[in-house]
């Protein structure tokens, strides 16, 4: 039975929690998430499913938790924005060092610094090119409806288990504070201990005489070995790019012309879409669901097909490289942005197209 | 006679006083010969084997010269960024609530980066033991300049001695935490005498113990020699421990459970 | 039928709240909507606005920067959004504290003093609903038996008892509502 609601999509992400048996939140407070944190405590999860919910002391507090909670084979995940992002990075390098499974929702501000709290995409390459040290990448999903909040989490932890790598949530200011219909899952019970020590045998729940015992740790001081963990890892990052690429494409069938947009933007896209599509011009939208892998492949036959592309961020242009890359020249591609907390309109970006596409040399 | 007294006549059951336990890994100690992190291990897990709660427990290694801990100690490990140990056993006790969850660490980690979480973990009355190293210097990296080096203290941070004037005072974190209601039972304590072992010993005992009662965190910190950063021989780091450390970290309980 | 409204006013006046009733009853009455606030300090004591919009089919975008109706409650809103108006829109504002009123011509204005009446009745809590019943009037884009499912979702139970309350000030908005520029 599925339920039906109106909500935010920074309540979606709790609630789907809650209902996807996870074992554990911790958090902080920073705008435009607190509603993350918020829900759960008005919620009391912790008396009905027994999930634990926590506000640190501090964001990276918060994710040393999930560090701790993951490495015990627990369904735990973090909330931030885009400062206390930063603030996770270093406790992000070492679970994906460790290769832990967890779920990280960045719902991003803009910046950089203190910046502003409103909506932005301007933690692309944080999330998509690694964010801390060394050599990792995180799965990243970027929903583009509060319905998506809901159901990436399911998805993320899905990921973040089946590859034993922490996944996260890139959205913003725009799908975390709005209000829409939302289907909810059914809820699933969390899981036994029985059930854990089956998903994660390596997990350490106490050493027990019938196995060695399990250390949870990225320390590796013998670069030889350091080299073969990192070859470990790479294999990983190849096979998710082989298996998990997952994207939209709306209107591209005939389109001459193509939008690429996640998230908030590629709803603002869609509407230049109808409205491009009004005015005759056949305009189409590739929607990356997946920041990582990239949907490299189909924008590469994309590239074939249309006569320019405009990259649509949030941002500078930061995925607009990854199109490139995926483009390979083939066609010329241009980004169009807003920044700092401001919103492009449908109008605005179609406007764009226009001049710096269609109209452009 | 003595051709009598071969190594095989001596090792044999009846004549065993003492045993290594069996929570150590068979395996040499990356520690410096002298310092005190091999006895502390050892009587943890003395602790733990007498509790039988091997399979129960989970440690949080810290980064300093304890990071490895988890290559000497059997039981299930895992190793916390720096600073951050007692937030990730935070995690794990409230996850798994009928577990022993313990951090071991250094003065630096504790002390100094990790500052925070250690005060919120204790304020939080998280019902953890924390085991508190402190040798007043960071050996892992070399000798530097830790929170709680001593006034005047050489270190290679601070190669004329510590100053308090620019260089701040010392850090009596036992002292601090032992003011929050949070923190249960907070300890003092050495392992350079065969005295102060059993003593340390019994601290260990009661802050694993006090987790059945569900009413806070124990707080133990074991005041160390660090031979080699100190530069002296073990037996010079010791005396100069009891004549220069113990004055201002004075050994004791600091706080008790009040029945 | 899509619908693209703003709601703009002080903080304190019920703006993102009207918005949520009319959100949830598009919801009951089966409609897509969507809700998006403007949020952050400015929400206290400054200005607050939300974009509600409701519609038959699936919504693009939640962000547009022109609108079918816009809903104003104070000055600043008025110089902020009159503007976006789409041509042959609806602009209703409530006179009260308004001192440059609209000046468009290519749009249907309208004026309900809701501030006025609620002081008069003793109805302050549910001013905002007496504004959303105005509009109402002149856009019925949802049916009353929806709103009324609306309240009973969007308000916590403990307030259900203000319900005949807020459906009394939605019939007074749909009373006093009045012209003040009318497109042939």
């Amino acid at each position: 039975m599925k339920e039906l609601r109106l909500m935010k999509g920074n309540e979606a992400i709790a609630e789907a929690a809650i209902r996807c048996g996870a074992d554990g939140y911790f958090g902080y407070p920073i705008t435009p998430q607190s509603e993350v944190l918020e829900y759960l405590m008005a919620e009391r999860p912790y008396e009905k499913t027994g999930m634990v919910v926590l506000q640190a002391e501090s964001e990276v507090a918060a994710i040393n938790m999930v560090y701790g909670g993951a490495a015990c084979g627990k369904k735990v995940l973090t909330s931030s924005s885009s400062p206390g992002i930063s603030l996770k990075q270093e406790g992000i390098s070492y679970i994906a060092g460790a290769e832990l499974p967890c779920v990280i929702v960045n719902v991003v501000r803009g910046g950089p610094g203190l910046g502003t709290i409103q909506p932005s995409q301007s933690d692309y390459f944080q999330a998509v090119k690694g964010g801390g040290h060394g050599d990792y990448r995180l799965i990243v999903l970027a929903p583009a409806s509060v319905q998506e909040m809901a159901d990436f989490v399911k998805l993320g932890f899905d990921l973040a288990f089946k590859y034993r790598n922490p996944a996260m949530i890139l959205t913003d200011g725009v799908i975390g504070q709005m209000m829409e219909k939302v289907e909810l899952f059914e809820s699933q019970p969390r899981l036994t201990k029985e059930e854990i020590l089956k998903q994660t045998p390596w997990a350490t729940v106490g050493k027990t005489p019938d196995r060695e015992r399990n250390i949870v740790t990225s320390l590796i001081l013998d670069s030889a070995i350091q080299e073969q963990h990192v070859n470990k890892l790479r294999d990983k990052y190849i096979e998710i790019e082989k298996n998990e690429v997952r994207y939209e494409k709306i209107q591209c069938d005939d389109a001459e012309y193509l939008f690429v947009a996640f998230g908030s933007s590629a709803r603002i896209c869609q509407k230049a879409v109808d409205m491009g599509r009004a005015k005759g011009i056949k305009v189409g939208l590739l929607r990356p669901i997946t920041l990582f892998p990239f949907p490299k492949q189909v924008l590469f036959e994309l590239a074939d097909q249309v006569k320019g592309i405009l990259d649509v961020e949030m941002n500078l242009g930061q995925m607009v490289e990854d199109v490139r890359l995926a483009v390979n020249g083939k066609v010329k591609v241009e980004h169009y942005g807003r920044y700092g907390g401001m919103i492009p309109s449908p109008d605005e970006v179609l406007l764009a197209l226009e001049n710096q596409i269609i109209g452009g040399k | 006679m003595s051709e009598n007294i071969t190594k095989e006549s001596i090792i044999k059951e009846e004549n065993c006083v003492y045993k290594r336990t069996n929570l150590l890994v068979d395996k040499a100690l990356s520690y410096c010969p002298g310092c005190g992190h091999g006895t502390a291990h050892r009587l943890l897990m003395e602790v733990l084997e007498e509790m039988n709660i091997q399979s129960e427990t989970i440690g949080i290694a810290p980064v300093g010269c304890a990071v490895l801990a988890y290559e000497f100690l059997d039981i299930d490990m895992q190793q916390a960024a720096h600073g951050r140990a007692p937030a990730v056993a935070t995690a794990v006790k409230r996850l798994m609530p009928e577990k022993f969850v313990f951090t071991y660490q250094g003065d630096g980690d504790l002390a100094a980066i990790g500052t925070a979480e250690t005060i919120h973990a204790c304020n939080r009355g998280e019902n953890i033991t924390i085991i508190f190293i402190n040798n007043g210097i960071y050996g892992m990296t070399g000798g530097q300049m830790a929170p709680t080096t001593l006034p005047g203290m050489k270190s290679s941070t601070s190669p004329y001695g510590r100053e308090v004037e620019t260089m701040g005072n010392p850090l009596k974190m036992t002292e601090l935490v032992a003011q929050l209601p949070g923190t249960y039972y907070v300890t003092r304590q050495s392992v350079h005498t065969p005295g102060n072992v059993r003593k340390a010993k019994k601290a260990l005992r009661k802050a694993m113990e006090n987790q059945k009662l569900n009413k806070g965190l124990s707080f133990v910190e074991i005041v160390s020699n660090c031979n080699s950063g100190w530069k002296m021989t073990p037996v010079q780091s010791n005396k100069w421990m009891e004549e220069n450390m113990f004055p201002f970290y004075p050994l004791g309980d600091i706080k008790v459970p009040v029945e | 039928m899509t619908e693209e409204i703003i709601i703009a006013g002080f903080g304190g006046q019920g703006v993102l709240s009207m918005g949520k009733i009319l959100a949830y009853s598009g919801v009951m009455q089966n409609k897509e909507v969507s809700w998006m606030p403007s949020y952050g300090p400015e929400m206290r004591g400054g200005t607050a606005n939300v974009t509600v919009i409701v519609s038959d089919e699936r919504i693009s975008s939640p962000v547009v920067n022109s609108f079918d109706t816009a809903i104003i409650l104070n000055q600043q809103s008025m110089d902020k959004f009159e503007g976006n108006v789409k041509p042959g829109g609806l602009l209703v504002y409530d006179g009260n504290g308004i001192t440059k009123h609209p000046t468009r011509k290519d749009i249907n204005i309208y004026r309900v003093d809701a501030n006025d009446e609620a002081s008069k009745r003793g109805m302050l809590k549910v001013f905002n609903m007496i504004i959303l019943g105005g509009f109402l009037k002149l856009k019925p884009i949802v049916a009353p038996e929806f709103i009324h499912k609306g309240l009973e979702k969007s308000l916590p139970k403990r307030h259900h008892g203000l319900i005949p309350d807020n459906e009394k000030a939605i019939d007074i908005g749909k009373e006093i509502i009045y012209p003040v520029n009318l497109l042939n």
